[in-house]
Formats: C-alpha cells, sequence, structure tokens
C-alpha cells in the first residue's frame, strides 16, 4: 500500500480513537486506558485497512475475526466498533454500567461485533485456534487475528495454544503480541522475563516478525507477508509504548488500570486534539 | 447381574450420533483409550483431535469451535476438566453460554487404584456452580449413552460425567431420557430414596431392604443434577416426609445439597446425605472404596431407619 493518503487517513483514526478511548474510561472512572492507547494503531489498522469485515452483517460467515485476548484492553476495540458502526456511539457512554452490553471485558453474546469473550487472560489464542481449526475444516478462507499482551504471554496456556496452532498448521491465523514491557506490577523482565521472544516462538513453530507497533506502514507489510506465507500461523511482535498519544500516560506502568482524574482527563484531550 | 462401563455409553452414543450429526466432533487430551474416545478416532480420524496433554488449551478450543458451529465434545478426566481447566470451563464455555459438551470420566471414587489425585468427588459442585451448564450424571451405560445422545440434542454447554469402572446394568433407567427430568423408579410413602449416577443401583437395594423390613420406599433417579427436577423433590418431601440423597460424590456441593436447597425454602423437611464425606480419597479397587467411603445399600438403609425410627443401626 502506502500512498500517503491511506497512511494520513489511519493516523488520524487512531488520533480519534485514542480520544474515545480516555473519554470512555474517564466517563466510567474505570478502565484500562495505558494499553487500550498502545494499541489503538494495531487496532486501527486491522478494521481500517486489513480485515475483510461488514459492519451491518456482523454474521457475515467470510469475515475476518479478530479476538482481543487481552481483554481489559475493551476500550480500544468497543471504540473502533462503535466507530465502524457495529454499534451506536452513544453506547460508549455506559461503558462498564449495569444494564449496558459493554461489559468491562468483552463478552460475545452481547456486542456486536465481538467474536469470542475474555477476561482471564491467555484464552484468546486457544479460542483462536479453535476457530480457525473450525474454518479449515469447512475450507473458509477468512483469516483470525489475535491481540495479546505481552505479560499475557507468562500464562502457560498461551505456550499450549502455540503447540497446538503449529501441529494444525492454522496458517489463517495472526497473533499480534502488544510488546510494550510493561504489566500490573510494574517492568516484565523484572516481574516474569519474557526475552527473548521471537526465538521462544520460532521454537513453536511459528513464523515471527517484530515490528514498531505504531508504524502503520510496518504494521501492513508484516501483515501481508504472513499472509504469504503458507503452513504455519504467524506471530507479529508489535514493539508499542503503554499510554501511546498522552505524554504523562507514555511508559508509565501506573496508567495500567486507574482513570485518570478531571485535571489529567483535560490535559489528555488537549494533547490528542492539538498534538503533543 | 450384568456390568458394563459408563465411558463406553458415552462413546456408543457419539457414534451413533456421529452418522446424524456431520458437525459434532471430538476432541480428547491424551486421554483416549481411557476416556475411550479412540473408538470415536478410528472410525472418524478426521473428526477426531487429540490437544495433547493440555486440558486448559482443548477447552478454549472447543469454545473456538462452537463459535464457528460446530459441536465439540471434549473429553477427558473429570478432575481435569473442572480442577485443571476450570477457568476455561467457566470463561471460555459457561459465561457464554457455548454449545460445547463436556465428556468427563474418571469421576468419583471408583477411579480406583489412582488414588485421591485422580477421583473428582467435587466436580458436580464446582459445575453446579456455574450459571448456564446443565449437568447430566446418568446411571449405567444405558442411560450413559441416552444422556450423550440428549446433550447433543441441546444447544448450550453440558457437563457429562462418567465413571471409570464397570457399574451393575439397572433397566429401571432405560426409558426416554429427557434433561431436566427425573425419574420415579419405586412408588412409596414412608420416606424417599434420591439417588443420581451409578448410586441409582445401590439406592434400589436399599429400597428392597426397606421393603422386607416393612416400609414402603420411594425411589427418585436424578440423571440430570442441573436443572434439578424440583417438582419431584417437593412431591417427595411432602408425601414422604423424609429424603436420603445418595451420590458417589462428596456430601459437598452434590445432589444433596441441591436437594436440601430445595426442600428447605418449599418444603422443610429432614435429608440425610449419602456421600463421600468431606475427605479425600485413596488407592483401592472400586468395589473395596464404597465399602470404605460409605456408599453402599447398607449405608442408604442405616441412614433410613434413623429417619424412620430415630435409632442409630
Amino acid at each position: 500500500m502506502q500512498q500517503k493518503g491511506k497512511l494520513d487517513f489511519l493516523k488520524e483514526k487512531s488520533r480519534e480513537i485514542r480520544k474515545t478511548i480516555v473519554e470512555m474510561v474517564y466517563r466510567a472512572n474505570s478502565g484500562h486506558i495505558g494499553g487500550s492507547l498502545g494499541a489503538a494503531d494495531l487496532v486501527v489498522a486491522l478494521y481500517y485497512h486489513l480485515m475483510e469485515h461488514r459492519p451491518a452483517a456482523p454474521g457475515w460467515s467470510e469475515r475476518d475475526r479478530f479476538i482481543l485476548s487481552k481483554g481489559h484492553c475493551t476500550p480500544v476495540i468497543y471504540a473502533v466498533l462503535a466507530d465502524c458502526g457495529y454499534f451506536p456511539k452513544e453506547d460508549l457512554n455506559a461503558f462498564r454500567r449495569p444494564g449496558s452490553h459493554l461489559q468491562g471485558h468483552p463478552y460475545q453474546p452481547k456486542t456486536p461485533g465481538i467474536e469470542a469473550s475474555a477476561g482471564t487472560l491467555g484464552l484468546g489464542i486457544s479460542t483462536a485456534a479453535g476457530m480457525a481449526l473450525g474454518a479449515k475444516l469447512k475450507r473458509e478462507k477468512q483469516y483470525y487475528y489475535v491481540l495479546c499482551g505481552d505479560g499475557e504471554l507468562q500464562e502457560g496456556q498461551v505456550w499450549e495454544a502455540a503447540m497446538f496452532a503449529n501441529k494444525y498448521k492454522l496458517d489463517n491465523m495472526i497473533v499480534f503480541v502488544d510488546r510494550n514491557y510493561l504489566q500490573t506490577d510494574g517492568n516484565s523482565e523484572t516481574i516474569m522475563p519474557l526475552d527473548p521472544l521471537p526465538p521462544k516462538w520460532e521454537s513453536f513453530g511459528w513464523s515471527v516478525r517484530e515490528i514498531d507497533g505504531h508504524d502503520f506502514t510496518r504494521i501492513i507489510d508484516a501483515v501481508e507477508m504472513a499472509k504469504r506465507e503458507k503452513g504455519r500461523p504467524a506471530v507479529i511482535i508489535a514493539h508499542t509504548i503503554k499510554g501511546k498519544g498522552v505524554s504523562f500516560m507514555e511508559n508509565v506502568a501506573g496508567w495500567h488500570g486507574t482513570p485518570p482524574g478531571a485535571a489529567d482527563f483535560k490535559r489528555a484531550m488537549n494533547e490528542l486534539s492539538n498534538g503533543i | 447381574m450384568e456390568y458394563k462401563q459408563t465411558r463406553q455409553g458415552y462413546v456408543d452414543g457419539l457414534l451413533e450420533l456421529a452418522a446424524e450429526i456431520p458437525e459434532l466432533v471430538v476432541l480428547d487430551a491424551d486421554v483416549a483409550k481411557a476416556t475411550k474416545t479412540v473408538d470415536f478416532q478410528a472410525a472418524h480420524p478426521h473428526r477426531f483431535f487429540n490437544c495433547g496433554v493440555q486440558e486448559q488449551n482443548m477447552l478454549s478450543v472447543a469454545a473456538g469451535l462452537a463459535l464457528e458451529g460446530f459441536l465439540p465434545f471434549a473429553s477427558t478426566f473429570g478432575v481435569f476438566a473442572t480442577c485443571r481447566a476450570g477457568d476455561q470451563l467457566r470463561n471460555s464455555i459457561a459465561y457464554p453460554s457455548l454449545n460445547v459438551k463436556i465428556g468427563a470420566t474418571h469421576c468419583g471414587i471408583t477411579t480406583g487404584g489412582d488414588g485421591a489425585s485422580h477421583q473428582s468427588n467435587e466436580d458436580i459442585a464446582i459445575v453446579r456452580a456455574f450459571p448456564n451448564m446443565t449437568v447430566l450424571v446418568p446411571g449405567d451405560y444405558e442411560e450413559a449413552k441416552q444422556a450423550t445422545r440428549a446433550a447433543a440434542r441441546y444447544t448450550g454447554p453440558v457437563y457429562l460425567r462418567f465413571g471409570r469402572d464397570a457399574y451393575p446394568v439397572v433397566p429401571a433407567v432405560h426409558g426416554h431420557f429427557e434433561i431436566g427430568k427425573a425419574r420415579l423408579l419405586r412408588k412409596g410413602t414412608d420416606i424417599t430414596i434420591m439417588t443420581t449416577g451409578i448410586m441409582v443401583h445401590e439406592g434400589l437395594l436399599a429400597a428392597g431392604i426397606l421393603e422386607e423390613q416393612g416400609y414402603a420406599v420411594r425411589v427418585v433417579h436424578f440423571p440430570t443434577v442441573k436443572p434439578l427436577d424440583e417438582r419431584a423433590v417437593i412431591a417427595a418431601a411432602r408425601e414422604t416426609g423424609g429424603i436420603i440423597t445418595a451420590e458417589e460424590h462428596s456430601v459437598i456441593g452434590g445432589l444433596g445439597e441441591a436437594v436440601a436447597g430445595v426442600v428447605t425454602g418449599a418444603c422443610p423437611c429432614p435429608v440425610i446425605r449419602i456421600g463421600v464425606r468431606d475427605v479425600f480419597g485413596e488407592s483401592g479397587e472400586a468395589s473395596e472404596l464404597l465399602d470404605k467411603y460409605g456408599l453402599r445399600a447398607v449405608d442408604i438403609v442405616g441412614a433410613a431407619r434413623r429417619l424412620l425410627i430415630g435409632v442409630r443401626d
């Protein structure tokens, strides 16, 4: 790809989505803001460029699927789904409120466009692998994208799923690891070291790419290359900045699950509106 | 007396269903020879997926297959399905109410020689507590087969509980299987024995012994523990005034507490629970363990007599 117009469109979309994320978490006074901001560019690249999907027909059988395994980052996917038209934007006002279909963590039966429920970490790659296996059995061609956190890779089930996807040659599956080195309690390498990550995945039989997760050209190229590689699942380790786009939230573990107060909300929205 | 394995009933049910339901697939976690799904693998190799020793992954994979319109039967031992993979059972399957069936074998104390680590005496308690779950505990081979068939025709998550051993064939439970319906096996008004799973055999034996002593004993069998047939429970409480429950499971959280919960709200009467007391099991032959842990007709009779005449045998 990569006409300038398209890149500008995606960048602008990300900026809008980030504003919606901050508004949602501020209004709910609850939710995970840092990881949602950090993953915004990945999710925007998928929904506004890479994925085939029809918001007016969420059950269209040939649609590409997106599974949010790091389930706490619902603000980013809800913001994108609402913007795409899966449900009214006003619904975002009731995020995490009783009676709302927008649960704190994704709940597939209730929310149009949510493909799989998640919440406890480590479920998403397994679920997507089951779906991708099902697509192979049905001889369907769509892709299954998963977004998981880097801290999430500390869950043993992730590596069970990595073995399974390799066994069944699920080349219709592309996993993004949101590699920001931060988890709830601090730096991933002091809490439970993950590096070196690429050889771990390679040794499990996956094709591995490492990119800047805020560079749309890299994100799109990595997915297109992964799709061309047949016979094994693909992982894209996307280096991101937790809290990206709001200067005082960037790279601060404390913004994992803490909502902003009124002053911080104003500052954040000001930065996102005017550029840092 | 004829003896047959309930786990064989599970797989024989799956083999019948395979021809009827093209979306049916079977998963196992490296215990296919033990769960008997190896028979399904031999007949339908392309509809069988061995997940290796990965119960957690298997249950989430099953959820994914259900989301794509398949009808997965995920098979492993009860202790692995509910304890090792309890989170996946809860969050991947029960919470979104996906159409996944769990075929749990080697449940209860009759798992025998492997000992307490493999004897799931808590699985009914765990799965009962999850909203959306249906819990089926058949009493013999044929009822196991019918329960499997009924589970396949029902939309939603179902936990199917089977044992390891060969258990007595109980013709009284071979009628039409309907999820949520108890079976009235003997009429009586003095007291009621309520059974689930393989304890139906001991319950009927106990009723026969009590009859010889002059009591008219009602026997009601519950192959569905959840949703519980509350009408059958309330009728028994009202009409017989005392209930003995019998299950090859802990007295905590199983049929006994489910029955007691209904009775206390609707028509209070004494409920004595026969089951494994609050202890872990141990290695031994199934029959030795049924004796040692108090899961025999004689134990049911003793409890019944305490209620009927107020004396301790």
